[in-house]
């Protein structure tokens, strides 16, 4: 692969993933702790996909996610303090409280908020591609989803009626292999996923997931071309998620345990920093360095969802309708 | 004053909010013609026949700074979009703390009586007003179908307006100069002094030609058409109750669990009604069955004129 990246970007993408990969530690700390309530899937493992593709993003691009929305939003330009009080359920959080780890949205940066249901989100990122067309000035929209999204229907809906009205949209599907504990080689007839966009004339490609620069390049390409007005384009990134799909004592993990273990040893980031160690762009130092503002921010967002206030029982009554 | 049809009210509508607002995009499987010819294909979308799908892209639409009208036709259809309506469109104005607003109208069909079996005949909108978050309409008259879709167009909330499909060509008085109809608001359709009868969608006026036929008799009905389930006029109920004494609901939907049901609750939890009420309430729904094709059985299945006169000689009948 050409590796033509200024040091900024590769530094960029650095810093990106390794945000994602900290704040999603803390996450699984207070998780683990009983700290935080609810269904929390993490997106650790799976990081390059999110700053490969919201690398080429800009305000105006709309993206869309999904339960597992964490690495998305924070690689979108989200505050971490409110997206870490809206997973504590605090009046400050994005979301009011109201929707927790699995809602976490943004409308003032283009995140158009994470979707609990499956397949979901693949239908309103459509009308969020319509409105960039409509509008004009070549702003896009991306929607991430799993490989386990690819065998709903509304995925299948999505994909004919961006390809037929040829919206700038672009579809990432973060293939982690299965579906809760189910496999995607089980579960997909078509098994190799990209022949479905292609079936709907979408063009696609499909990349190694844990590669942050295969993805970049191959994102950036297939931004180009929807801002061009080419239409949709099918981003395929194959990769693992560490855990469990929600962390919990109760779920159990039948994934086998040496498959879990090959999918940590190629893990995206640790890979990526010892490329950038070989190719002098980081070195010890400065890996300290960029690693301890991280913290500190992950350690502010924390401690501003830890001091926030709870809502009010009645807070409740609230946002059920715009005004 | 002119007189124009259901249908035709309903576009004019469209045309006028749409002429005020180029920010408009309207989706359905069916080409809207004269919409098209006026506003273009970028605005007047033909979809694929994937309700879920286009009901949907008008939440990202919405979300995007875009109003969007839905036309998923026949509410049988509409359950095919009810991951995207109930799922989504209902919550996610609330579930994302009241950060981005949604203006959609999800438009389509209800009712029996035009032999189109149990897939095309169904009133479910009772179903949708147990999911909050959405506004839910029951226009009867064109007047009320124009007025309460403008005012629907300029509205900040998903709305899904439920209209019957026997009435689409029913005509009436529709004024030239432009009006909005407030959400929320009752019609009286027939003063009365005996009975309050609460009719639904057609059964306004199924409900209208017993008043009629009982003003004969001497028994005088109050017939009251809430156009709107959610928000309810729940005082307009209320307070013709407690000046009747008596309460019937006339709704085509199924009895279980629908708004007919939800009504006499309303009505008989307050207070100041119940203590008025000289009988018990009744309710002359669709009786529980998917709708038969054949006539006579169709015909048995959904209320009409007779049932309802029945009905409010019961509530007048002596304890």
């Amino acid at each position: 692969m050409a590796l033509n990246l200024s040091k900024k970007t590769l530094l960029d993408l650095y810093t990106t993933m390794l945000t994602i990969r900290r704040f999603e530690e803390r996450v699984v700390r207070e998780v683990n702790a009983g700290t935080i309530r609810g269904f929390v899937h993490s997106y650790i493992g799976e990081e390059a996909v999110a700053a490969g593709v919201c690398a080429h993003l800009d305000k105006n691009d709309r993206i869309v996610s999904h339960h597992r929305g964490h690495g998305h939003t924070i690689a979108k330009g989200a505050d971490m303090k409110k997206m870490m009080a809206e997973i504590y359920g605090k009046k400050t959080g994005c979301c009011k409280g109201k929707g927790g780890s699995m809602h976490i949205a943004d409308f003032s940066i283009g995140m158009l908020g994470a979707d609990g249901i499956v397949g979901a989100g693949l239908p309103i990122a459509s009308g969020a591609a319509l409105a960039a067309k409509l509008e004009g000035k070549g702003s896009v929209a991306a929607v991430f989803f799993g490989d386990g999204a690819c065998q709903e229907g509304e995925f299948h809906e999505a994909l004919n009626l961006a390809s037929i009205w040829k919206l700038p949209l672009l579809f990432v599907c973060e293939n982690n292999g299965y579906g809760v504990n189910t496999s995607a080689e089980y579960s997909l007839a078509a098994k190799d996923i990209t022949r479905m966009p292609n079936a709907y004339h979408i063009a696609s490609r499909s990349v190694y997931g844990n590669d942050v620069e295969q993805v970049y390049h191959a994102a950036g390409r297939a931004i180009a071309r929807l801002r061009e007005g080419k239409g949709p384009y099918f981003l395929e990134c194959k990769t693992y998620r560490w855990y469990k799909h929600f962390l919990s004592e109760e779920l159990e993990d039948l994934r086998p345990a040496g498959e879990i273990e090959s999918w940590k040893k190629n893990c995206p980031i640790a890979t990526f920093e010892n490329k950038l160690l070989r190719r002098k762009v980081l070195t010890p130092s400065k890996i300290r360095s960029i690693n301890n503002k991280i913290l500190e921010k992950v350690e502010d967002a924390h401690a501003f969802a830890l001091e926030s206030p709870l809502p009010e029982p009645e807070d409740a009554l609230r946002d059920v309708y715009s005004t | 004053m002119r007189e124009i049809t259901y249908d035709q009210a309903a576009n004019e509508a469209i045309q006028e909010e749409f002429r005020r607002n180029p920010r408009t995009v309207h989706m359905s499987t069916d080409l809207p013609a004269d919409l098209r010819q006026e506003f273009g294909a970028d605005r007047i979308r033909v979809t694929p026949i994937a309700e879920n799908s286009f009901a949907g892209a008008s939440i990202g639409l919405a979300g995007s700074g875009f109003r969007t009208v839905s036309n998923l036709r026949m509410a049988t259809f509409g359950f095919v979009a009810l991951d995207q309506m109930m799922n989504h469109a209902a919550k996610i104005t609330y579930m994302f703390g009241g950060q981005a607003k949604f203006p959609i109208l999800y438009r389509m069909t209800v009712g029996a009586g035009f032999a189109g079996a149990a897939e095309h005949s169904i009133s479910p909108y009772s179903m949708y007003m147990n999911v909050p978050g959405l506004k839910i309409l029951l226009p009867t008259t064109p007047y009320d179908v124009k007025g309460l879709l403008k005012t629907a167009l300029r509205e900040n909330n998903p709305v899904v307006s439920f209209e019957h499909f026997l009435l689409g060509g029913t005509k009436g008085e529709v004024p030239e100069e432009e009006y909005l109809i407030p959400f929320g608001k009752a019609r009286i359709r027939r003063r009365g002094r005996d009975v309050t009868v609460v009719a639904l969608a057609r059964m306004v006026f199924e409900a209208l030609a017993a008043a009629e036929e009982l003003a004969g008799e001497g028994i005088s009905l109050e017939v009251i058409d809430p156009r709107t389930l959610v928000p309810l006029d729940r005082q307009a109920i209320i307070r013709s109750v407690k000046k009747t004494g008596r309460l019937v609901v006339v709704d085509e939907a199924c009895q279980t669990c629908g708004a007919a049901a939800e009504i006499l609750a309303l009505a008989t939890s307050d207070k100041a009604a119940f203590g008025r009420l000289k009988s018990a309430p009744a309710r002359v729904c669709g009786l529980d069955i998917p709708i038969p094709f054949s006539e006579p059985m169709e015909s048995f299945a959904i209320p009409n004129k007779k049932k309802i006169i029945t009905a409010v000689r019961g509530v007048m009948a002596k304890k």
